[in-house]
């Protein structure tokens, strides 16, 4: 058989410039004053009295995030589907939920959880004397159930526009070899819709790891309550703050970077 | 006599889309081993024809039996028909493969996982089996090094054959061909041809909606001419494109050379 390949080459991206070019070296150098600067002229000596509470608040906004993102994606996934192939009322209900929390200041949504559920659930004895009270009394389990709701919203609506998205063809070829709906779903519809949707996804769960020091607010600690903590108390203003935007860019540059690599096991061209 | 004489039997096969009736009534038979190829100018109804035969598009009246087994059907209280059972329909399709005008392969899988895809998870073949099996197709369609590429950096040519090894590896009791060489660039429709021309004379089963006359003249024992939803002529390729009959028939051989 004759191979005429007339595949265009894949994207090569341009060479990455020297790191030694005369204005970059420049600029280093003022970032390393700036650095040393930091260092050098502030105060750090807190720091090794704090550092396990860090250590347990940052695990504590992790927590937060993997759990609120994971469970606010299952989520996300039926709210997505209902709107593009479900019965009427479901897709009804699921554009109600998503135009209400992302229509609606998160923070308002956690405060109405905790301060009127919570207060709300503290007038019924059967409540209060029921084996969920040891946990509805705490602060965290309204914190995880806004951030997931928030997170189920907007990433329905984005698994709407990645389940739309896939071409119909390719759902037709499986049910023309004679997959079940099921299957069809589960093997080709869910998995194409979760590749397109990656690089959205990547970035809102970005967001969702800024939005969880809003927890704070309502007396859960996390790394954000954790250098609230050490504002108070040693009087410092700039040093926690410029440590707890260190904290969350090193967590972002993580996520980034764990996405790609999700991103790049299934490559594709062009687009 | 074990094996059905017939691969495919259409009887009086009706499609209505709202008002526009597509389809008026076509019967069709493809004993085995035929290559039935279906022209006709564009909206008289030959890949609305096909896609009803393992019912992408729902007929509204009529008959499709596979290989002596009549696909059940049931009214869907609105004046046509759907299908009485999912199973039998799942199974029916499994082994009719089709291959689409735009290929329609996973763009999420790799070139083999294509291939081994509806033979693992649709009819239950083990995995090494599957991928063995595969691999000697995919070398037939002359793909065997893209096996792990993925569809979007294949050519449309080599994007097609892999769709054909696709539908190879059900081992099918036909194939349906979708205008198969429609969407490629006309340097790549000759690759894809030929390994439907391989098929053909390996007496494979198959019905063909193309638009490629020299091919269909080449490669079928049958041809049917499709106008307005309705057979206007059929017969052997000699005689439909050496000395066509209907009016209609003329025309459009000779607006096609």
């Amino acid at each position: 058989m004759s191979e005429t390949v007339t595949t265009p080459p894949a994207y090569v991206a341009p060479a990455g410039r020297s790191l030694f070019e005369p204005h970059r070296l420049v600029l280093m150098a003022i970032f390393g004053v700036l650095v040393f600067c930091i260092i050098w002229f502030m105060r750090w000596d807190w720091l090794p009295r704090y550092s396990a509470k860090l250590v347990s608040g940052i695990g504590e906004s992790l927590l937060m995030l993997f759990a609120t993102s994971f469970v606010g994606f299952l989520l996300a996934v039926p709210i997505g589907l209902a709107q593009v192939a479900g019965p009427r009322l479901l897709k009804w209900l699921s554009v109600l939920f998503c135009t209400v929390i992302r229509g609606t200041p998160l923070l308002l949504q956690l405060w109405l959880l905790y301060y009127g559920l919570g207060s709300i659930f503290a007038q019924y004895p059967e409540i209060r004397q029921s084996f969920l009270w040891p946990y509805l009394r705490q602060a965290w389990p309204y914190g995880f159930l806004a951030l997931t709701l928030s997170f189920a919203a907007y990433e329905g609506e984005v698994m709407r526009g990645a389940f739309a998205g896939v071409p119909r063809g390719e759902l037709e070829a499986a049910d023309s070899f004679g997959m079940s709906r099921f299957q069809t779903f589960w093997r080709i519809w869910l998995p194409r819709a979760i590749h397109r949707a990656l690089p959205t996804l990547n970035g809102d769960t970005v967001l969702q790891l800024k939005s969880t020091p809003l927890i704070a607010t309502i007396t859960v600690v996390d790394v954000y309550g954790v250098i609230s903590r050490v504002r108070q108390d040693t009087y410092l203003t700039y040093e926690p703050l410029l440590l707890l935007a260190l904290i969350y860019l090193c967590l972002t540059g993580i996520l980034v970077y764990v996405f790609r690599k999700l991103e790049n096991r299934i490559p594709t061209r062009g687009v | 006599m074990n094996e059905p004489q017939q691969a495919i039997e259409v009887k009086d096969l009706h499609k209505r889309f709202g008002p526009l009736e597509v389809l008026k009534g076509i019967s069709l038979t493809a004993k085995q081993g035929d290559v039935i190829a279906i022209i006709g100018g564009s909206g008289s109804g030959k890949s609305t024809f096909l896609r009803c035969i393992n019912l992408l598009e729902l007929p509204t009246a009529g008959s499709v039996t596979v290989h002596g087994e009549t696909i059940e059907m049931k009214s869907d209280g609105q004046g046509g028909l759907m299908p009485a059972n999912r199973k039998q329909v799942q199974r029916i399709r499994s082994r009719l493969a089709m291959v689409f005008q735009s290929f329609n392969l996973w763009q999420h899988m790799t070139v083999l996982q294509n291939v081994t895809e509806v033979p693992v998870q649709v009819l239950g073949v083990p995995k090494d089996q599957a991928i063995a099996t595969a691999e000697t197709i995919l070398k037939r369609v002359g793909l065997y090094e893209k096996r792990d590429a993925y569809p979007s950096f294949l050519s449309g040519g080599q994007q097609q054959r892999a769709a054909i090894a696709r539908a190879l590896a059900v081992q099918p009791l036909a194939m349906l061909f979708d205008e198969p060489t429609s969407a490629l660039d006309p340097e790549l429709v000759g690759e894809v041809l030929s390994v439907i021309g391989d098929l053909a004379r390996e007496k494979r089963t198959m019905l063909l909606v193309t638009h490629e006359m020299k091919f269909a003249r080449e490669v079928s024992n049958h041809v049917v001419f499709l106008h307005n939803g309705l057979i206007e002529e059929q017969g052997p390729p000699e005689q439909i494109f050496g000395a066509p009959k209907s009016e209609r028939l003329k025309k459009f051989i000779s607006s096609i050379h």
